[in-house]
């Protein structure tokens, strides 16, 4: 209980912390703060005073902040100079497509890594160790942004697969639950009986971006099994649970890859943010509407408060992912209880 | 020191990916110095009765233009032959950068300890807490666009990584005999800090700066394809790569070829980074 | 006369290794026997080849190992000719063994309970309630008190003692006929070695085990083991009674074990030896001839040239002729 108490305690700076990177983004940025946040030019004298007062611009800075917080807190996160919708709204009307395709990601990432992790360890100096090694450094080499575009130039120029952008065909109208194109296609498809035609076009557009989201994560965790799993297997546990005459499947999967999943799990934690920065160009690539895409067309807008909100959300999802891999962690490792 | 290198040099010889990494730096390094000498063109010389050539070897592509042209006739070959320049220098940059301020920071934050140090881990904290490539967008969002700015921006964010391990080492060195013996003979602070402890903080300090280079590349050539970087006409890979997008399906050689040269840079220094930690890394040798 | 379990003749192990093209010598032509209810003391420094012979006894040798012998029978068995799946049942259920540092050598992710439990189900056929009754019992044979709570705890919630009689008692939960001891005190405090040590010794009279006791201590031995063999750098260099053994050794390494004990008198000034010079040569730059001669005070001639042959249970051209108090 301790443990999460302090863990919560060490929220609050780092929160602080990011709320005041934000709030300085705008004040920063060369030029009239109530220019860039309204991104008007030429606004008369008396509208400009009023719109410095409404956005709190005439208050001391201590108290302009204190505002922040509290507004941010509170959901409100500003408005967007180009769209003029909540920063809020249209962040959550974009992040079930980002969440989808990071957990899809990382999900294939992970079941596919661990085992190919595994063997390499297992078969540690063999050919297949060698070549996996080595494929798994190119892949944590690769520029993204490149392999994105060599996908599409392979799957979907020269052999036609998949589509380039999007996330479905748009002929397709499927009523929007959970914003999960794969939830919600086959909802609708096995409920509604209307066909699986939606849910295959939602795999067919999710396939590349995942793949080319994927690598990295795959790279690493393929490695960091790897070097987990030898390490384990090198213990004395280990020996003894040969010499107690347990079979090789035993060993491996109850004494060692147990053990071996706690740095695992923590490498998870941190290729989540390698998931928002792969996001980030994927989206671009595959014009896929989430909020790596949203938070580029920002910035290329000038759409500061967008900036301003996006940064913060996105900040926040990743200070509580680490809290809740932390949480994981403490109940994958017996020594923290 | 001297010993030091040549050992370092001995086990990474026996290390065949590393090796390779030097080969391949080692040229990227000669092609880059070269580049005037080398390249058939002017890297912004515009040949506007070639536009989008395919390469020479292949069907419709013209001698003189080896990996054929870009959208605006410009030889791609030239342009991938002065982009080594950019990208190494970038790489240069970035970990000079970072590893200047973070050396300095992890060491007074290790010595130091007490609220020094809990000031700057907080900070440290607070940057890897944001996705890097996000946080370096908001730099240059702020900054403004540019080749300078994304390279602060990347370096901003590789600062932190350099920050950890040296303190880390730091905090063991620091109780060591060897700098009682010195704080006898009444060296400063500042001597015992960078005389005397920083020298034991090589081994890892290496290996980061080599990561460091490929993060540092592949940062800001990110950037660039997301036109927050290098600008126009500035032949830097990214920045390419994001001009090349429109014409991927009629041009494919402009996407593959500057992303074939990122691809290649990062993986030779993620090839020497691993063979150098694996050559320092007392731990993992005893394994072998 | 009780029945012979364990025979090895002319055993030897060899490492491959990338460096060496030649594999390395670990182990060379050791010969020796136990019997049912023996206990058998082995001494020796580390590098010896006594902690090899042993995982080679198990069978959990690396891959890189090769392991030959004349004979390597137990039980009545040839060990050598065991697929994998038979020599699962022999370890474990047969041949048990615990190890030096008992805090490394339990899992740290699985409870005490999860760990004697899986086990016996590896090698006894009865019910997991069953198996789990059994635990506690074991348990409160070796001495630990509230048997049934502790089988809850991790590994880590252990003193290293309790740890070892963990170990212990699962390594006796089979039922097993030999079990192999290596160090088992040495990552201990000394006060609890003794109890350990006495834990063992009641143990294998009372379940009629046999037990090789392996460990660099040979006062050790002399307390608990009827019988002693002392290897030095792969070779078995003198094998004897414990009793005649700590009165006259013979050869000038067990000499020389004696007499650094703290606490022995070395009768004869002339070769007073408070420790052994040197080291145990490394397994790939082995002397040739006797293999202790670069450390030996009385070396000759004819001890370097060829290989010593184990006569009488001693290989040495020129045995002590004095006597340790």
């Amino acid at each position: 209980m301790k443990f999460f108490l302090k863990k919560f305690l060490d929220l609050i700076p780092t929160l602080l912390g990011i709320s005041l990177i934000c709030f300085f983004i705008i004040r920063l940025i060369p030029g009239d703060p109530v220019l860039n946040l309204v991104g008007e030019r030429g606004v008369d004298p008396v509208r400009y005073a009023e719109m410095k007062h409404n956005l709190g611009l005439d208050l001391p800075i201590i108290q302009q902040f204190w505002f922040f917080v509290k507004n941010a807190c509170m959901g409100n996160l500003g408005t967007s100079i180009v769209s003029n919708n909540s920063v809020w709204a249209e962040f959550i009307e974009r992040f079930p497509a980002t969440f989808e395709l990071g957990m899809f990601s990382l999900f294939f990432a992970t079941i596919i890594g661990i085992p190919l992790g595994i063997y390499a360890a297992l078969k540690r100096n063999s050919f297949f160790d060698y070549f996996l090694m080595g494929t798994s450094l190119i892949g944590y080499s690769m520029p993204i942004f490149w392999w994105g575009l060599i996908l599409i130039l392979l799957f979907s120029v020269k052999l036609g697969l998949t589509p380039v952008s999007g996330r479905i065909e748009l002929t397709y109208d499927i009523p929007v639950m959970t914003g999960l194109y794969l939830i919600d296609t086959l909802q609708s498809a096995v409920v509604k009986a209307e066909g699986f035609a939606p849910f295959w076009s939602a795999i067919k557009h999710l396939i590349l971006p995942a793949i080319a989201l994927g690598t990295i994560p795959l790279a690493v965790i393929a490695r960091m099994t790897r070097s987990s799993m030898l390490e384990v297997l090198g213990e004395d546990y280990i020996r003894t649970a040969r010499a107690k005459g347990m079979n090789k499947t035993r060993i491996v999967y109850i004494h060692a890859l147990r053990n071996a999943l706690v740095p695992i799990v923590t490498t998870l934690a941190l290729l989540f943010g390698s998931i928002i920065t792969g996001a980030i160009l994927t989206e671009t690539i595959f014009s896929w509407p989430g909020i790596g895409k949203w938070i580029v067309q920002s910035i290329t807008s000038r759409d500061y408060p967008v900036i301003q909100g996006g940064v913060l959300i996105i900040s926040f999802i990743i200070v509580m992912t680490n809290i809740i891999v932390d949480v994981i962690y403490y109940f994958l490792n017996p020594k923290m209880r | 020191m001297k010993q030091f290198f040549s050992e370092l040099y001995f086990e990474l010889k026996k290390n065949r990916g590393a090796m390779i990494g030097i080969v391949i730096i080692f040229l990227s390094i000669i092609i880059a110095l070269l580049a005037p000498v080398i390249a058939p063109h002017n890297p912004t010389e515009v040949f506007s009765d070639s536009l989008r050539l395919p390469p020479s070897f292949l069907e419709g592509g013209k001698a003189g233009f080896f990996f054929g042209t870009d959208d605006i006739g410009r030889d791609l070959l030239s342009r991938l032959i002065y982009g080594s320049r950019i990208s190494l220098a970038v790489g240069f940059s970035v970990v000079v950068l970072a590893l200047f301020t973070g050396t300095i920071l992890g060491v007074v934050a290790g010595f130091y300890g007490g609220l020094v140090d809990r000031i700057i881990m907080r900070l440290t904290d607070l940057i890897m807490s944001l996705p890097s490539i996000l946080f370096a967008i908001v730099i240059v969002a702020v900054l403004g666009p540019g080749i300078t700015n994304s390279i602060i921006a990347v370096a901003v964010v590789a600062v932190p990584n350099f920050i950890r391990i040296i303190r880390a080492q730091v905090l063991v060195e620091k109780n060591k005999q060897y700098v009682s013996a010195a704080k006898l003979f009444g060296a400063g602070h500042f001597r015992i800090m960078f005389v005397e402890i920083l020298p034991n903080c090589m081994a890892p300090l290496i290996v980061q700066a080599s990561l460091g280079f490929s993060d540092g590349i592949l940062n800001v050539a990110a950037l660039g394809f997301l036109g927050l970087g290098a600008q126009a006409p500035m032949s830097e890979w990214g920045t390419m790569l994001s001009d090349a997008r429109s014409f991927i399906e009629s041009s494919p050689w402009m996407v593959t070829l500057p992303g074939l040269c990122i691809l290649v840079t990062v993986l030779s220094f993620n090839l020497l980074g691993d063979g150098l930690r694996d050559a320092l890394d007392p731990r993992l040798k005893k394994q072998n | 006369m009780s029945e012979t379990l364990l025979e090895v003749s002319n055993l030897n192990i060899f490492f491959k290794s990338d460096k060496n093209p030649e594999p390395i010598h670990a182990v060379r032509d050791l010969s020796f026997s136990l019997k049912q209810g023996e206990m058998l003391g082995v001494v020796g420094e580390s590098g010896s080849g006594k902690s090899i012979t042993n995982l080679a006894l198990m069978g959990i040798l690396g891959d890189n190992s090769i392991v030959k012998a004349d004979k390597l029978h137990f039980n009545n068995r040839d060990l050598l000719t065991l697929k994998e799946q038979e020599w699962q049942k022999v370890r474990g259920g047969e041949i048990s063994m615990i190890f030096q540092d008992p805090m490394t050598a339990l899992n740290p992710f699985l409870t005490v309970e999860f760990q004697i439990v899986e086990t016996i189900l590896a090698h006894k056929k009865i019910s997991k309630k069953e198996a789990r009754e059994l635990a506690i019992e074991l348990l409160a044979q070796v001495g630990i008190t509230s048997p049934a709570e502790r089988l809850k705890a991790y590994p880590f919630e252990l003193s290293g003692g309790m740890a070892q009689r963990v170990m212990i008692a699962m390594a006796i939960s089979t039922g097993p006929k030999l079990l192999i001891a290596d160090e088992p005190t040495t990552a201990l405090d000394v006060t609890i070695q003794k109890q350990i040590l006495t834990l063992i010794k009641s143990l294998q009279e009372k379940n009629n085990m046999s037990v090789i006791l392996v460990t660099h201590d040979l006062g050790v031995v002399s307390e608990f083991s009827e019988r002693v063999q002392v290897m030095y750098a792969g070779e078995l260099v003198e094998t004897a009674m414990t009793k005649k053994l700590i009165q006259h050794p013979y050869h000038p390494y067990s000499y020389g074990l004696l007499s650094s004990r703290p606490g022995a008198v070395v009768r004869a000034a002339k070769s007073d030896l408070p420790s052994i010079p040197g080291i145990v040569p490394a397994f790939h730059q082995r002397p040739t001839g006797c293999q202790f001669h670069p450390r030996c005070p009385h070396v000759q001639n004819d001890c370097i040239s060829s290989p010593i042959a184990l006569e009488n249970g001693i290989r040495c051209l020129h045995p002590m002729k004095e006597e340790v108090v």
